[in-house]
């Protein structure tokens, strides 16, 4: 070739700056959205973090998503208008709305739901139909996020899966049903053989050796191509050590980039990861392992249309990362000559579920997983008069609602709830289902509490929180957001050191006094041995209290130096 | 499931393990066993204080042959796993985490010949810097690496 891959993916860069939209031209030229048409001669589809939401949802993207230091208005910390200018896409575009909480309301109503497995499936076999052999890599966050996938603990999620013709996926939230079950999917006939689960770094915490399988290398059109598993690192950290005490994680750099030289040397021409690390993770990981292709992220819930071009040791690694809740599939069309990538095309496809008919297998699977819990799951609990969703930063209306339950319910000064990125949206006049509460509460360690808890150490939280989430190093942020709070006001300064971000913390009015206690409730204690009345039921009692329920708006930190951060609009 | 087998069998047998066996008979006294315990190292109550005990000196040299693998956040506080390895000929190395209030963890006399190589597991109480220090041609040097501890929750 008379020109480097490095200077060709270089090249492409800059013509990609000249933009097309997610779905492509000759996509946009057709009356399907989801012609699109098969490059080269490898591809790959991707899918990350559906929370286990087998049926279509709302998913409002978030207007606060802060990056510090060197992320600071980099991808994935680009919202609303930032972000479409940023990938040239006009502000009235169907892709707009999907990547994007810009005239959420008015646009969800227009394009409808996002999601669901059914819809998905019937995407997944349109792509493939003309891309041979191509694979289906799920990045994890299967299994767990709805009250069906809670229920059967993950299993309505598997089967799922196997029917869609998931061929190799990683974890995290999967941990969460505890080392046994985790053990007993993956040694069970409809998974095993199927589906691969792959880890690189998840080791036996006191042998040091791997406990799951850390790639494949399968061939696609008869190129060998490597798919490396990298989990949550801090899976043990950010959810319960109990549930899985035997295993070590870990971000494990060195020990990947041994297993990128072992799939090289075993004649892998393309090398993927499939990983769980969290978009800022992996663009630094990848500017440190050489000889890696492609990283394919999740856990962070970016929708990011095109990858991130990153410097590496050994030319150019593409990262990407392809939001949550079902709401996107990726595309990954690659042409490989030589042994070597040569170019590629990739699509961020919005999973509009009026778009694309339900696949009947999938609707009967989903069918018979939901029948035994029909009642429960689509009983009324309100109405809610206001949009309700989670993402972003510091709170959500949803979350809003959770405070407020947690405050009444247990008669707190305080409540926390936890900043998960997971958790569906609602809008104006839907109905508050039992099911809806379960898509936002739906965790193995549900228990709600209520702690006499000294200011000083409620500091301490909101440091040791706000720098897992502003770290600079993206190696020591564990993804997720700020935990939620209510009753409490407070003052953030991401770009300051922990110990000195958080300032004028307010309880009814009056100066947070640190050796004073305070009634504070909260749920989702990662300690062992906690107990207290799940957090769905608290809510869903909450609710059930009231007819039509309105969050106007939510408790926020006043945040410090946020003016013209391109990761934050003001509503 | 071979590791578990394995494991068991060793708990198994680490419980009647010879020193065990030895103390419980009265053979050894417990301080007998504990004999070349360098207590004023173990009891500093500063870096500097930990490393005169030990070395006579707490003027180290930064080190880049020094490798400390150890987490960027540990899992758990109370047992974070460190391995310290040299291509120096090491005569001592010495595992300090600076912020616990008696920083020096571990310290091991190396046999000549040996491996620069130590592997264990070291308290921490807060986020902190662990410091490596090893003792090779009657010098220290040293290298040291942040390990976050945290409360932990709110993810994903």
């Amino acid at each position: 070739m008379g020109i480097s891959r490095r200077e060709f993916l270089q090249v492409l860069a800059a013509a990609s700056v000249a933009g097309i939209d997610v779905f492509g031209k000759a996509g946009a030229a057709s009356n399907d959205i989801y012609d699109i048409p098969q490059y080269g001669n490898v591809s790959v589809l991707h899918f990350t973090d559906c929370h286990a939401q087998l049926l279509p949802v709302y998913f409002r993207e978030p207007h606060i998503n802060i990056g510090v230091g060197d992320m600071r208005g980099q991808p994935p910390h680009l919202v609303g208008k930032h972000l479409l200018k940023a990938y040239n896409i006009p502000q009235n575009a169907i892709d707009a709305h999907a990547l994007t909480y810009l005239n959420f309301v008015e646009a969800a109503r227009k394009y409808g739901k996002v999601g669901g497995f059914a819809h998905l499936m019937t995407l997944v076999k349109k792509l493939k139909a003309n891309r041979p052999g191509a694979l289906l890599l799920d990045g994890g966050d299967n299994w767990q996020g709805s009250a069906t996938s809670l229920w059967t603990q993950g299993q309505d999620m598997v089967d799922a899966s196997t029917l869609l013709g998931v061929d190799a996926m990683t974890g995290h939230w999967e941990f969460t049903f505890g080392a046994e079950r985790v053990k007993s999917i993956l040694g069970s006939p409809f998974f095993g053989g199927k589906i691969e689960f792959l880890a690189q770094n998840v080791v036996d915490a006191e042998w040091n050796e791997p406990v799951f399988k850390p790639y494949v290398i399968r061939e696609i059109n008869k190129v060998p191509v490597a798919i490396i598993g990298q989990a949550f690192p801090y899976t043990p950290i950010a959810n319960p050590r109990h549930l899985i005490p035997d295993w070590s994680f870990g971000i494990n750099e060195e020990h990947m980039q041994e297993m990128v030289d072992a799939v090289r040397a075993k004649g892998a021409q393309i090398v993927l990861i499939l990983s769980h690390n969290g978009m800022d993770v992996d663009i630094k990981m990848a500017g440190r392992l050489s000889g890696v292709d492609v990283i394919l992220g999740g856990h962070t819930h970016d929708a990011i249309p095109r990858p991130v071009l990153v410097d590496s040791p050994s030319g150019k690694t593409l990262v990407t990362n392809a939001g949550s809740n079902g709401k996107f599939l990726a595309v990954l069309d690659m042409k490989v000559t030589g042994g070597k990538l040569a170019d590629y095309r990739y699509r961020l496809l919005p999973v509009f579920s009026n778009m694309l008919a339900a696949d009947p297998a999938m609707v009967a699977h989903i069918d018979k997983v939901r029948r035994p819990f029909k009642a429960k799951l689509e009983e009324k609990l309100a109405v809610t008069e206001d949009l309700l969703y989670r993402r972003g930063n510091f709170n959500g209306t949803f979350d809003q609602l959770i405070l407020d339950a947690l405050l009444k319910e247990k008669d707190a000064e305080v409540a926390f709830s936890p900043g998960f990125r997971w958790g569906t949206t609602l809008l104006p006049g839907d109905a508050i289902t039992f099911e809806h509460v379960m898509d936002q509460t739906s965790i193995t360690y549900p228990a709600s509490t209520m702690n006499e808890t000294t200011g000083e150490r409620i500091k301490e939280i909101l440091e040791d929180v706000a720098d897992n989430l502003f770290n600079s190093d993206p190696y020591y942020q564990q993804g997720g957001d700020m935990v939620r709070v209510g009753g409490m006001k407070y003052t953030i300064d991401p770009e300051a050191k922990i110990g000195k971000r958080i300032s004028n913390m307010e309880i009814n009015g009056k100066p947070v006094q640190a050796d004073k206690k305070y009634k504070v409730a909260g749920w989702a204690s990662v300690q062992a041995g906690v107990k207290g009345e799940p957090i769905w039921d608290v809510v869903a009692r909450h609710l059930r209290g009231k007819k039509n329920v309105s969050v106007k708006s939510v408790n926020e930190p006043v945040i410090k130096g946020i003016n013209n951060n391109p990761g934050y609009e003001p509503l | 499931m071979t590791n578990m087998n394995r494991r068991s069998f060793l708990k198994g047998t680490a419980a009647t393990s010879m020193v065990g066996i030895a103390i419980g008979a009265g053979v050894l006294k417990p301080t007998d066993v504990l004999a070349a315990w360098p207590q004023a190292g173990f009891e500093a109550k500063s870096v500097d204080g930990a490393l005169n005990a030990l070395h006579q000196s707490s003027s180290t040299t930064a080190s880049s042959d020094i490798n400390i693998k150890a987490p960027d956040i540990a899992e758990n506080g109370a047992v974070v796993p460190i391995t310290v390895s040299t291509p120096m000929a090491a005569e001592a190395i010495t595992v300090i985490v600076e912020k616990n209030p008696q920083p020096l963890a571990a310290n091991f006399v190396m046999g000549g010949g040996a491996t620069g190589y130590i592997s264990t597991r070291v308290k921490m109480g807060k986020t902190s810097k662990l410091i490596a220090v090893v003792k090779a041609g009657g010098k220290l040097h040293s290298a040291e690496k942040e390990v976050k501890v945290t409360i932990g929750g709110c993810g994903g």
